[in-house]
Formats: structure tokens, C-alpha cells, sequence
């Protein structure tokens, strides 16, 4: 176990290095220059020239990039071009932020996915199922900005339930959650409906039924439990991609995380903040792939890691 | 293992369910502060550095220059200084400074403080946007290149006189000592912040950083020493960022938020406007800018000024106009009407497409050809592109659309031979300070015709350089109305050269909360955008 965690994560490492060498390719493959960004619009030509010396960004680029690996071997990330903070100190103020819209998030598609994919499921081919279906299909379709403003615009403005947007207390998470979690939920309603029909029909199923457990008892001990699987890959994902950032639901209700920070940084070329975020989300995505990995033993005894 | 999870997402739902929904506890702060949104971060508040209309504002809060601007004027006034005198040859400035004005750190503002500013902007180290605004102050470029440690034209005359002495004259030079990058910060403040001075910004102004959570507010405090009797009015403002602009509004119609610093959504000003309650919450200015095509004058067949006149004559502008709601008015040249030196008796190239053909035909092209336009990829800027596109077509002229990320824009418009056409949108000249040569200097003129300037029409006559140069030679008070009307000829010719088709002129309108008021015009302030925070009172509660 331990030394699948230890390959896992050797791994990881040579995975980031290549992100991290192609998002430094591509970012300066971008016909955008950020020296003449920062210079702003009346610097002359040699105030120009003297930033792009200054941020050493006139030299080779594998010079620039071997820099940039050795500056972050010691866990610096350099500084963003605009803010002129430490890339570290950005990410860290965001955070926080990014890691409980997070667990809003998937605690609400779960709370929502669930359910309705299993009532779906032992529903099937009936009016129930039919609507469950079309709900999730609404909920994965509709834009997030639109379904985000509604709500906003419903709970928020018309009936003061919650507050307009901002950042601070388990209210302020609500509605952004719900929003992720509306969208969400319909894929894990789909893939749990799914998973519970692959499962329903399995010979250990019909066991349990036949030696007498009570059908409660069959939906959560045995078809529950082997349908999760799949669940749990999910989870792993949305872990990643909801810790790279959900740039539409957070500038929405002006959620201070990681995505507004990646989006800022994408419209003025701030090439560190870009890095640092991305160098986020990698790690972020692998760390969710690997728990997911870890928890399958936990859900299914046959699965091993040797 | 699994009961735990269960527990703790069990946990988590009677978290959020017996949590009350708080009151929404950040918005106005009540008595006499203030809250402005914003949807981006606020950058840099060093105000060598920062450079962006949302930062420009604030630091002309927090920070001050020897020069600034009576309140919603554009009218010079000293301010750090006394006063200042002009030698007989225009090239040297005498500033006495006022006495006894102090630092946010407490100790007192001295004449040394200005020279050490002007240097530390023209350190290339410093990576100052505005360095090149001061480069013409003798012995700026042996200082910026590293041949001389101290800019031989600023001399410390004695603790409360301070004089600079230019290469040539420069009629504009009062105005780039009230620019931010001019404002006085001590040297002491800015050695022990180091890098983070952007964030720990230390002047003389009237607001002093009491909290700054990146990502989500700024707040400023009142300074309580502020040199200038009674001012500011407020206590306190809050800047909250990362708010979207549709929930701002509605913020602010829940009296939680008092200045829509990213302006009316574009969605909801037609309905703001119309409603009787609402509009009376907006104030509406001019403000100092052109938004314009410019023709690449290097590339065919735009480089025959028969064609360039065509297109400038095929633009129907009072359509774009009423494209983006008629917050703008058509514009006929270079100069926004609040500009001294503004033509009122010019009338530019009408709109007239048998006219515009007939140039076409003249030039050789009957038949019209095909060019491209670059535009900012952001709202409403492709939609006037398509206008643009759609008269355009009318005369012949096939135009192909590239809307793309501002940064890509200004690329290919800095870049030679790349950008036939290009739509300044999102990108238009705003004015650095109220004088006629801004509109030359950075955009029009052959000191910019170089690969990443703005001459983005690659634009250049010898003979409109020397007049220029001549009319910043003007520098004495008593030749402004002089120089005013050198200008119009100036602009005169070079819209005979017809390097852009001016479309418009873009209106501010700002919307605040009731409770806020103030002289007229601060809301619209031409130099403080979106408004002169210093300025701002509560009037009501």
C-alpha cells in the first residue's frame, strides 16, 4: 500500500513537471507580450525593452524555464506581474475560499445526485424516473451564470433568505454551492441511476433477497455499496477541477476563490499567477484521482493495491 | 470508514441548515463611510506602478502630487506646492512646497522627498509604466541607463524648493506633476516595505490603508493630518471586490452598496434610465476620450489617403451609437469636446457613401477590396465591429472580423504591418491628464512610430511633429489660448491625413446611493474615475 502511494506520487511528480513545462510553452507561444501589458499603453519603446530586461523575460526560454523550476524547487513561485505580491501569498489568500465552495459543492451534488439517481433507478421506466431524468438533464444543460443570478436574484433579493453574494459565513456558501450542486448532481444522478441498474440484477443482490433481508436493507448494504464506485471517481474529480477554480459560479457571487484569480491573471498575461494556478489545479486533480484510488479498497475488499 | 464520512457530511448539512442566514453585514458601513464594488482585484496601489483606471483613483487618495485638479474640473491647481514660477525659456520649474505637510508615517514632507520620487520612477528597476513621461527632464536617460546616480535636472534647492529643469519645453509638464506617477512617497516607507509597497503604500493623502484582504475588500481609513482643511468628508470607504456587476446592482438597490465602481450593467440601463426612482441615482459627464479606428497607413491600399477619406465617410456613426444605448455622442475628430483645443467649428467627413465611393473609384478601387478589422472580443465591441463591417460593405470594402483577447489586440497593433484596421473599443485613449498633446504623443505621433507603441495607425507627418513641438514650446500662462488654437489646426491636418475614423465619444454614468452628495460633477469627475473620493459626502442616511 505504502509504496503504491509512494509510485503514485513519483508519478505525480513527473506529471507536474511536464504541466508545468507545457503551460510555460503555450504561454509564451500567446501573441501577447507582458512586459508591453505592464508598460501600459503611453510607455515608450525603451521603458518597454527596460521591464522585458527586468523581468528577465528578453533571455532564452529554457533559460527562463530552468530558472523558474529552480526558484520553485524552493518552493517560490516568483511574483505576480500586476499585483507585484508573491504568487504564493495570491494563492494562499484564495484558498480557503476555493476549498469550502469545494465541499459545498459536492456535498450538494451529492445530496441531490443521489437520491434522485437511486429513486430513479428503482423507479425505473415510470413517470418518477422519467422526471428525475429530465431534471438532471436540465440541471447539467443550464448555464451556470443564468442558474446562479436566478437564484441570487429569487433567494437573495426578491425573499432575503440568503445574502447577495460575498464571502464570510456558512450563509454566503449556500446558494454558489447549490448552484454547483444543481449542475453536478445531475451527472451523478445519470451515472448513479446507471450504476444502480448495473448492480440491481447482479446474482448477490437476488441472494440477499432470497435469504431474507429487508429491501432497505438490499438497496443501501448491497446495491448502494457497489454501486458507489463510480461515485467515488467522481468525487475524486469534481475534488480537482472544483480546487482548480470554478471561475462562472465564483464571479457570480463574487466568491474570492482560485478561479477569479485564474481568470484576472489570463486577461493581462500575469504569467506567475497563471502558473501558480495551474500548478494548483494539477495537483489538486491528482491528489483527488489519488483518494478516490485509496478509497475503493475501503468500499470493495476485493479491490487490493500491492 | 464510511459511517465517519456519513457523519461529517451529516454534520455539514446541519451545519448549513441551522446556520440563519446572516445578515448581510458588510455592506454600507453607515454613518459617514462608504462601500464601493468592483468586480476585479485591486492591483498595485504604488503609485509608481499602478496604472489602471479602477487603482488610478485610489492612489490619488492616498498619495499626492506637487500639482492636481480643482474637484470635477480639469483646471491645474499647485498642491503640494505653493506655487511654482516658469523660467523665461520654459525649460525650468521652481516649485516652493507647502510647510508642515506630513507623511502618513508622521514625519514631515521635505523637497528631497520629490526628487527621490521623480527617481525612483525613472529607475528602470522600479518597471514604472509612467517612466516615460519625466524621460524629458535633463539627465533622465544618463540616470535611467545607469551612467549617472541622480538625475542632474531635479535639484534640491532647499528644504522646501524644488526645481526641475527640462530638455525642451514642455507646455504639458505641469500635468504630468499631478499624474500619479509624480506623487510624492518617502523613501524610508518604501525601504522597508520593499516589494510589497503596492500594498503598504505610505503619501500624504487624504485616506490611509486600514485593511486590505486580498481578493475580497480594501478598506481606507480618513487622515486625520491631511493637509487640506475639512477634507475628505468620509470616515471610511470599503472596496469590495469580486462583486459581479448584476449583483451590485442589486446591492445597491438594497441600499447595501452606495457606488457601482464597474458602472450600470449594460443589461439593465436602459430600464435604469427609464425609471423615474432610479434614474435619479445616476450622474451623467463627459469624460476625456475617443473611441476610434485606426488605419494602418503603412499597409495597402489604406496607405492612399483617398481610401482612408472614403472610409472615414462610410461609418454611420449615430447607428454604433445607438448600438450601445446612446451612452456616447458621434465624434468628427481626434479630441474629445472636454479638451481645450476641442474644434467646435470643425465638421469632419459626413456621413456619405456616394461620396465615399467616389473616393474609392478615384483611388483605384472601384470595386472596393478586402482588409481586416481587430476588435476586443468583450461586449459591445464585436457587435460594433459587425457595424462597422456591415457599412463598410456598403461601399465595396470586404471586411474580415478578428475579435480577440485585449492583450492579442494591442500585440497586433504594436506589431508592423499586422493590423490593417483596427476598433480601439475596450482599448480606446482615455487621456492621462487634460492636454491636447496626450491625444499626440503616445498614438499619433512619429516619436511613437515604432513595433509596441500605440500608433496603432503606424501614423506619422513631419510637418504636424514640428507644429506640435512648437505649440509644447507655448508654455507660458499668458499663450494658452494661443496654443488651444494651434492645436485645432494641428488636429485639422491630421484628420486631412485621416489616420482614424472617430466614432465617439463615450458618456460616464455613474450610479450612486441616495445617501451620498457633494458638489456637482464629483461623481463625474474627468480625472477621478468613478468618482473624486475625496470629495464624497453623506448626506443622507
Amino acid at each position: 500500500m505504502t509504496a503504491y502511494v509512494l509510485r503514485r506520487l513519483v508519478q505525480s511528480a513527473v506529471i507536474l513537471l511536464g504541466v508545468s513545462l507545457l503551460t510555460f510553452l503555450l504561454l509564451f507561444a500567446l501573441p501577447a507580450d507582458p512586459a508591453r501589458m505592464i508598460a501600459g499603453r503611453s510607455a515608450t519603446v525603451e521603458t518597454v525593452a527596460r521591464i522585458r530586461t527586468e523581468l528577465g523575460l528578453d533571455r532564452p526560454l529554457a533559460v527562463q524555464y530552468a530558472r523558474y523550476l529552480q526558484r520553485l524547487a524552493r518552493g517560490d513561485l516568483g511574483r505576480s506581474y500586476a499585483q507585484k505580491v508573491e504568487v504564493a501569498d495570491l494563492l494562499r489568500s484564495r484558498l480557503a475560499a476555493t476549498f469550502y465552495l469545494m465541499l459545498g459543492g459536492i456535498f450538494f451534488e451529492l445530496l441531490i445526485g443521489l437520491p434522485a439517481g437511486l429513486l430513479a433507478a428503482v423507479r425505473r421506466r415510470t413517470r418518477t424516473d422519467r422526471t428525475v431524468m429530465l431534471g438532471a438533464f436540465l440541471g447539467v444543460s443550464a448555464p451556470q451564470f443564468v442558474l446562479g443570478l436566478l437564484l441570487i436574484y429569487l433567494l437573495a433579493y426578491k425573499v432575503a433568505v440568503f445574502p447577495l453574494g460575498g464571502y464570510g459565513t456558512p450563509a454566503h456558501l449556500v446558494l454558489p454551492a447549490v448552484t454547483l450542486g444543481i449542475a453536478g448532481g445531475g451527472w451523478y444522478a445519470r451515472m448513479m441511476r446507471s450504476a444502480v441498474l448495473d448492480v440491481v440484477h447482479k446474482d448477490y443482490v437476488r441472494t440477499a433477497r432470497a435469504k431474507g433481508a429487508s429491501e432497505p436493507r438490499v438497496l443501501t448494504r448491497h446495491v448502494m455499496r457497489n454501486a458507489l464506485l463510480p461515485v467515488v471517481t467522481m468525487v475524486g474529480l469534481d475534488f480537482g477541477t472544483f480546487m482548480g477554480g470554478v471561475v462562472i459560479v465564483e464571479s457570480v457571487f463574487g466568491w474570492p476563490g482560485i478561479g477569479q484569480l485564474a481568470w484576472q491573471a489570463i486577461q493581462i498575461v500575469d504569467i506567475p499567477v497563471i502558473m501558480g494556478v495551474v500548478l494548483v489545479s494539477a495537483v489538486a486533480i491528482m491528489l483527488g484521482n489519488l483518494m478516490a484510488d485509496l478509497a475503493y479498497p475501503l468500499l470493495d475488499p476485493r479491490i487490493r493495491y500491492g | 470508514m464510511k459511517g465517519k464520512a456519513m457523519i461529517v457530511l451529516l454534520g455539514l448539512l446541519l451545519a448549513l441548515v441551522l446556520v440563519p442566514a446572516a445578515p448581510p453585514g458588510w455592506g454600507q458601513g453607515g454613518g459617514r463611510s462608504m462601500t464601493v464594488t468592483f468586480k476585479d482585484d485591486v492591483s498595485t496601489l504604488d503609485p509608481a506602478i499602478g496604472y489602471d483606471w479602477q487603482n488610478w483613483s485610489i492612489i490619488k487618495s492616498i498619495t499626492d502630487g506637487l500639482m492636481d485638479y480643482e474637484p470635477a474640473t480639469t483646471t491645474l491647481t499647485p498642491h503640494l506646492a505653493e506655487s511654482y514660477a516658469v523660467s523665461s525659456d520654459g525649460r525650468t520649474y521652481t516649485f516652493k512646497l507647502r510647510r508642515g505637510v506630513r507623511f502618513h508615517n508622521g514625519r514631515e514632507f521635505v523637497a528631497s522627498d520629490v526628487k527621490y520620487t521623480l527617481e525612483r520612477v525613472l529607475n528602470p528597476k522600479t518597471q514604472s509604466p509612467g517612466a516615460g513621461f519625466y524621460g524629458s527632464i535633463q539627465g533622465a536617460k544618463a540616470f535611467a541607463d545607469g551612467k549617472a546616480g541622480g538625475v542632474s535636472g531635479i535639484k534640491v534647492v532647499d528644504k522646501s524648493t524644488v526645481s526641475i529643469t527640462l530638455e525642451r519645453p514642455n507646455a504639458a509638464f505641469l500635468h504630468t506633476m499631478a499624474l500619479n506617477f509624480a506623487h510624492v512617497v518617502p523613501q524610508e516607507a518604501v525601504a522597508k516595505a520593499g516589494a510589497d509597497f503596492g500594498h503598504k503604500p505610505v503619501g500624504t493623502g487624504a485616506f490611509m490603508v486600514k485593511e486590505w484582504a486580498l481578493g475580497q475588500r480594501l478598506v481606507l481609513v480618513r487622515n486625520p493630518n491631511y493637509f487640506l482643511r475639512g477634507r475628505p468628508y468620509l470616515d471610511q470607504i470599503t472596496f469590495q471586490v469580486g462583486v459581479e456587476p448584476n449583483v451590485a446592482f442589486l446591492r445597491l438597490q438594497r441600499n447595501e452598496v452606495d457606488i457601482l465602481g464597474d458602472g450600470i450593467p449594460p443589461a439593465d440601463f436602459v430600464k435604469v434610465m427609464g425609471d423615474s426612482r432610479l434614474n435619479k441615482l445616476v450622474a451623467v459627464g463627459d469624460q476625456l476620450q475617443t473611441g476610434y479606428v485606426t488605419i494602418n497607413t503603412q499597409v495597402e491600399p489604406l496607405n492612399d489617403v483617398r481610401v482612408r477619406r472614403a472610409l472615414n465617410m462610410a461609418i454611420d456613426k449615430t447607428r454604433i451609437v445607438r448600438i450601445i444605448n446612446n451612452r456616447a455622442v458621434p465624434a468628427n475628430q481626434v479630441l474629445p469636446p472636454l479638451m481645450p483645443g476641442y474644434d467646435k467649428a470643425y465638421t469632419g467627413y459626413a456621413f456619405d457613401r456616394e461620396q465615399a465611393k467616389k473616393l474609392l473609384a478615384e483611388a483605384g478601387y472601384p470595386n472596393g477590396f478586402r482588409t481586416t478589422l481587430f476588435a476586443n472580443n468583450t461586449d459591445p465591441n464585436p457587435r460594433i465591429a459587425q457595424a462597422i463591417q456591415q457599412d463598410l460593405a456598403a461601399i465595396g470594402v470586404r471586411v474580415e472580423l478578428k475579435t480577440q483577447a485585449q492583450s492579442t489586440v494591442i500585440e497586433a497593433g504594436g506589431t508592423k504591418g499586422q493590423a490593417p484596421l483596427i476598433w480601439s473599443g475596450g482599448m480606446a485613449w482615455i487621456a492621462d491628464y487634460p492636454d491636447p498633446n496626450n491625444f499626440y504623443w503616445p498614438i499619433l505621433s512619429c516619436d511613437a512610430l515604432a513595433p509596441g507603441t500605440w500608433n496603432w495607425a503606424w501614423y506619422c507627418n513631419r510637418d504636424v511633429e514640428k507644429m506640435v513641438i512648437e505649440a509644447d514650446a507655448m508654455v507660458q500662462p499668458g499663450q494658452a489660448a494661443a496654443r488651444a488654437a494651434k492645436f485645432q489646426e494641428i488636429y485639422r491636418k491630421i484628420m486631412s491625413d485621416a489616420p482614424w475614423i472617430p466614432v465617439f465619444n463615450e458618456r460616464r454614468y455613474t450610479m450612486h446611493s441616495a445617501r451620498l452628495g457633494g458638489v456637482r460633477g464629483i461623481f463625474v469627475d474627468p480625472i477621478h474615475i468613478p468618482v473624486h473620493y475625496d470629495e464624497v459626502r453623506v448626506i443622507g442616511k
